[in-house]
């Protein structure tokens, strides 16, 4: 063969070749003899392919690594003992670890609902105005007057956005 | 404390403000929110969460739908409060065991309730007596909508709000609709339906949720997942399945008439009998046998006016309720005395029931 299969956990060449039928999904798994011995696919009652999947889809595995979401101090052990994260910016710190069961969980692994547009604006706007703030101070302290005038001008157009002239 | 006032005014689910149904009791649809850059309640500590509380409560009671609601401490209910509550499905029973620093804001007619720090921040949840998804749902998005002027969500645009739990991800919205299918029942068709339901993607349940039996036949039939799908497709999915279940328990109601009438007037005609003269009823006899009296209103048997006092009874036969009445907590011996006392009373002036099959069939 030209381009021989290689096996999923390390770069040997694959010849163990799984197909497994989870949730109405079809997951294929390409492994070398070792690997395939070690994961006990040539035991098929004590192999779930769903559990090789998470783990392959872990690189590096953040529970091995020992992660932390900096927020909140909830680490990925934590999560697998409550099956609930610990807050919002866990999603962005190990949200890998639930990637690949969104799909079996539900319809589809994208959001295609209700948006918080308000909300959403507004944090953007407050995001906007203290990076602005950053600017300005950043522009004082190294004496750029003329940007830090247009800065300000800026941080009180977002302010007042219907305002024609900036209020002195 | 306000919890009696609450029971004792009337409400969507006790007195049929709304539209009273032959099959849906009610309807229900819950929005799970948190606040961006906060600890989930069962993360968050003790200080974070009462600081969690303060904010939403402050938000919502500024809301002119939750002017004038009531607004609960769970650590300062009592357990018969809290029991009352959660029979009148304003609150889980998860909240209702929850530790300090979480409650409930309770709108004036109970039709909006928002648990604070249950599994996530904020569980809003809007309630509608018979079957009215669509307007469950553009009164929650509204409320939503309202909240959101006070309030940062959390939100990913790829996973939508996020959850404490990942199976709740997305639009984190959950409809339900309460269905009475005795007949489904009658007929051993339910483990057949409830299979059907859970291949199209939704959760059939028992009266109180999770774990809870199916007494009286009635059910909770609800969406299970909440990504990859917008809040309309999941009502509109959700409606349809509903629709079909109300044919077949129709179509089976038509077959028990069809097969073997005798039997079943026998079933209803027992049911009043003993609503009428039993001294001892757990609360698991009582709800089968307004089951079965409900069952005869549908048919006809008795008049359409008496389908809100079952529903009415169905709540006020409940443990909590039942105690609230005596001011007091009874053992469960002395509750089924109590509870068929109670159903004596009512039962004692209410029509009974007409044996021939009215010629419009169920109304």
């Amino acid at each position: 063969m030209a381009n021989p299969l290689k096996c999923d956990l390390c770069a040997k060449p694959a010849t163990v070749h799984l197909t497994q039928i989870v949730n109405n999904k079809v997951h294929k798994v390409d492994l070398c003899e070792e690997c395939a011995q070690a994961k006990g696919v040539t035991d098929p009652s004590g192999f779930s392919l769903a559990d090789l999947l998470l783990k392959a889809s872990l690189n590096p595995d953040p529970v091995a690594t020992g992660a932390r979401c900096e927020q909140c101090g909830c680490t990925p052990a934590d999560f697998k003992k409550h099956g609930r994260f610990g807050c919002p910016a866990c999603y962005d710190v190990f949200g890998a670890l639930v990637t690949p069961m969104l799909d079996t969980m539900h319809k589809g692994s994208a959001h295609t609902g209700k948006v918080p547009q308000k909300a959403l604006a507004r944090r953007a706007r407050h995001e906007r105005l203290s990076r602005l703030e950053l600017d300005l101070t950043a522009a004082i302290k190294s004496e750029r007057y003329e940007d830090a005038a247009r800065t300000r001008d800026e941080i009180n157009q977002v302010k007042n956005p219907g305002a024609e002239e900036p209020p002195r | 404390m306000t919890i009696a006032s609450l029971i004792d005014s009337p409400s969507e689910l006790t007195d049929g403000l709304g539209h009273k149904t032959a099959i849906v009791l009610m309807t229900r649809v819950r929005l799970a929110r948190n606040l961006a850059g906060q600890a989930f309640p069962g993360w968050a500590k003790a200080a974070q969460r009462e600081e969690i509380v303060a904010r939403c409560r402050d938000a919502l009671l500024g809301l002119s739908p939750l002017k004038r609601s009531l607004s609960l401490k769970v650590d300062e209910l009592s357990d018969l409060e809290k029991q009352i509550l959660v029979e009148r499905h304003l609150i889980s029973r998860e909240l209702s065991g929850a530790k300090a620093g979480a409650g409930v804001v309770i709108s004036k007619d109970q039709t909006v309730s928002v648990m604070i720090n249950e599994e996530d921040h904020l569980r809003l949840q809007v309630l509608r007596s018979g079957l009215q998804l669509k307007k469950a749902w553009s009164v929650i998005n509204e409320l939503d909508s309202a909240l959101e002027d006070r309030l940062d969500y959390a939100f990913s645009p790829a996973l939508g709000y996020l959850t404490a739990c990942p199976t709740n991800l997305g639009t984190a919205m959950r409809a339900s609709a309460m269905m009475h299918l005795p007949a489904l029942v009658i007929g051993n068709q339910m483990e057949k339906v409830v299979r059907a339901v859970n291949q199209l993607g939704l959760v059939v349940r028992g009266l109180f949720g999770e774990g809870s039996d199916a007494s009286g036949s009635i059910f909770q039939i609800s969406n299970q997942t909440t990504l990859g799908e917008s809040e309309e497709e999941i009502i509109k999915r959700l409606g349809n399945v509903l629709n079909s279940i109300v044919e077949h328990e129709l179509n089976a109601r038509q077959k028990l008439l069809e097969g073997d009438p005798g039997k079943l007037w026998d079933k209803i005609g027992r049911a009043y009998g003993i609503l009428q003269n039993s001294h001892l009823l757990s609360t698991s006899e009582a709800m089968n046998l307004l089951s079965l009296i409900r069952l005869g209103v549908d048919l006809g048997m008795f008049p359409a006016a008496h389908r809100c006092v079952i529903d009415r009874l169905l709540i006020e036969a409940q443990p909590g309720h039942l105690q609230h009445t005596q001011r007091g907590e009874l053992a469960s011996g002395q509750r089924d005395l109590l509870r068929a006392s109670r159903l004596r009373a009512e039962f004692a002036t209410f029509t009974p029931p007409s044996f021939l099959p009215s010629a419009d069939g169920p109304n």
